[in-house]
């Protein structure tokens, strides 16, 4: 086989990876030789993503690169753009609480730029080998920054759990890979479509196609494979924690829209079945195993499980409005859990960081500016209207309701809800209760983003309502 | 000749019986995380078999090669277990599966 790269131009479509290949390589070597850089290689990071974020919207470079193994469509620019930028962010706000939860170390930015290329791969992956590639790359990262807090018993344990269940979804995920190589013969995600719209509907493909979402529904925190999540989440320093409620998600998310568009599109009536279970169980737990939680990074964790459900409904009606309705939700998702995050960062007092949600009491007459941006960010997670959270919903249970799927639209009301209850009480603690803490200040760049998310989420329908609808149409009309 | 000879299915067989014995053993163990880590090596290199044998029995390289890398990424999702076991264990003083209880719920 000949390679299909003519010019150094001709790798266009690849240049976020290349970049960030080299960038995490250089990080790692300036950590080694500047001591004390670990805030200025933050800041160099936070940069590049940025500049990577603009690159990926304004550099139209499309094309399929090294041997069919790479695709760079609109989807994989949308979705890489979300990725890029929820990475940004996340490192801007661990800045502030760096040095308490052990992430002052130039291991830090590079680890997460190491992250963030596996998602870009996983994302633009065009066979099951590059698949894997990125999403170990994705998955090893991230196992290492769980446990960073080196010292805290409660990450180091988050990061085991976390790297066991990992492991053993990638070996879930490998094994369904293993059977769909043997009973199609190929491992390129178009080819293995063809093969299969070819051939018979064999046992092999079917069940190599159920350890796949297996394997991949692990790595989105549906259920029944969300058991690692509430402990991975609590244990985890909260920057990181923030990372993995975001970025991660939507690339995790993109795969799996990629390999049932695009590889199993003829067993269409398959995997619309085990996407359709995974959406309502994930649905229903959320809503009501959220309920009895005192911790915060517990409640989101089963708040990121039911929200993955939201999005499931969408690509449950496997058309072209189902796709592009998932796209906007984790847009809007991953808007709502950043700004959410930069909240919970801003809540220290002299003790140190609060993570319990009684912790939250008065806040509203304490910080008011924290307390209303949360209010803001729960009433966009429970989707009132016109809050961004709303035309989330709506796009993905019109997509349901188009595609006649009335039962899991029905499911989804109810199980919204029912999770109405631990959103709403949280903004209850915070406005009706006595407080109790005396917060500190508030950093400045948290304050920020705040500002931009709440911004984003309130004014959604005036400002980037249209904008965003579009894009994400473009980026569905690429895979159908 | 009595003997048949091997096929595709014993090695699909053998293949299944190691991705079992991998899953029952991160879940039935109960009694060190060092076990766990073995039983994740065996079910990768249960994936293996079932590559190499897809892989003779098509005439087509794509599975060994697939098989190469997943030995590779192995030995780092290995090294990368072992170091987080290791800090685990300077804070707990302890590998004992029943020992990986702080958060429940």
């Amino acid at each position: 086989m000949n390679s299909d790269l003519s010019s150094f131009a001709s790798l266009a479509p690849a240049y976020p990876e290349l970049i960030l290949a080299v960038a995490a390589l250089a990080l790692l070597m300036a950590g080694v030789f500047l001591k004390n850089s670990s805030s200025k290689l933050a800041g160099v990071s936070i940069g590049m993503l940025m500049a990577l974020t603009v690159l990926v919207i304004f550099q139209p470079a499309t094309g399929v690169l090294f041997n069919g193994g790479f695709i760079q469509d609109d989807f994989a620019r949308y979705m890489k753009a979300l990725i890029l930028a929820g990475s940004a962010m996340v490192m801007v706000l661990s800045v502030s609480s760096a040095r308490e939860n052990g992430l002052a170390k130039f291991e830090y930015s590079a680890l997460i730029v190491l992250a963030t290329l596996g998602m870009l791969i996983m994302v633009s992956a065009n066979d099951l080998m590059v698949l894997y590639i990125g999403l170990e790359l994705q998955s090893l990262s991230l196992y290492i920054l769980a446990a960073m807090k080196r010292d805290s018993a409660k990450a180091t344990e988050s990061g085991l759990k976390y790297f066991v269940l990992g492991a053993l979804s990638s070996g879930m995920l490998l094994y369904g890979a293993s059977l769909i190589y043997g009973f199609t013969g190929q491992t390129q995600l178009d080819r293995i479509a063809e093969v299969i719209l070819l051939s018979d509907r064999s046992i092999g493909v079917l069940f190599g196609l159920a350890f796949l979402l297996a394997g991949v529904a692990f790595k989105i925190s549906a259920a029944p494979f969300h058991m690692w999540t509430p402990d991975v989440y609590e244990g985890a320093p909260t920057p990181v924690t923030a990372f993995f409620a975001s970025a991660p998600k939507v690339a995790a998310m993109a795969l799996l829209i990629r390999l049932v568009t695009d590889s199993f599109e003829p067993l269409a009536r398959d995997w619309q079945q085990i996407v359709f279970f995974l959406s309502v169980a994930s649905m229903v737990l959320a809503a009501f195993a959220g309920i009895g939680q005192k911790n915060i990074k517990r409640l989101i964790a089963y708040s990121s499980i039911g929200h993955m459900g939201f999005a499931l409904v969408g690509l449950s009606a496997g058309n072209l409005v189902g796709v592009q309705g998932v796209a906007i939700y984790m847009a809007i998702y991953l808007t709502t859990n950043l700004g959410l995050f930069a909240c919970i960062l801003a809540l220290k007092n002299s003790a140190g960081y609060v993570e319990n949600i009684s912790d939250l009491a008065g806040l509203a007459k304490t910080r008011p500016f924290v307390a209303a941006s949360m209010a803001v960010m729960m009433f966009s997670l429970v989707g009132l209207p016109p809050l961004a959270g709303f035309f989330a919903k709506w796009h993905v249970f019109l997509a349901a309701i188009e595609a006649q799927l009335f039962v899991l639209a029905v499911i989804g009301v109810f199980a919204s809800a029912v999770s109405a209850f631990y959103y709403l009480r949280i903004v209850k603690t915070m406005y009706f209760d006595e407080p109790e803490n005396d917060f500190s200040p508030v950093p400045g760049e948290l304050t920020f983003v705040m500002a931009i998310a709440g911004f984003l989420i309130v004014t959604y329908y005036l400002t980037v309502g249209r904008p965003l609808v579009d894009a994400a149409n473009f980026a569905a009309l690429s895979l159908f | 000749m009595m003997v048949p000879a091997v096929g595709l299915a014993h090695f699909l067989t053998l293949g299944a019986i190691l991705f079992t014995l991998g899953v029952f053993g991160i879940f039935m163990n109960r009694k060190n995380v060092i076990i766990i880590l073995m039983s994740i090596e065996l079910i990768l290199l249960a994936v293996n078999i079932n590559f190499v044998g897809f892989s003779a029995h098509l005439n087509d390289l794509a599975g060994q090669v697939f098989a190469l890398i997943i030995l590779t990424v192995a030995a780092a999702e290995a090294a990368i277990g072992l170091a987080i076991l290791v800090i685990f264990f300077r804070n707990r003083g302890s590998i004992a599966v029943d020992d990986v209880n702080m958060m429940k719920g």
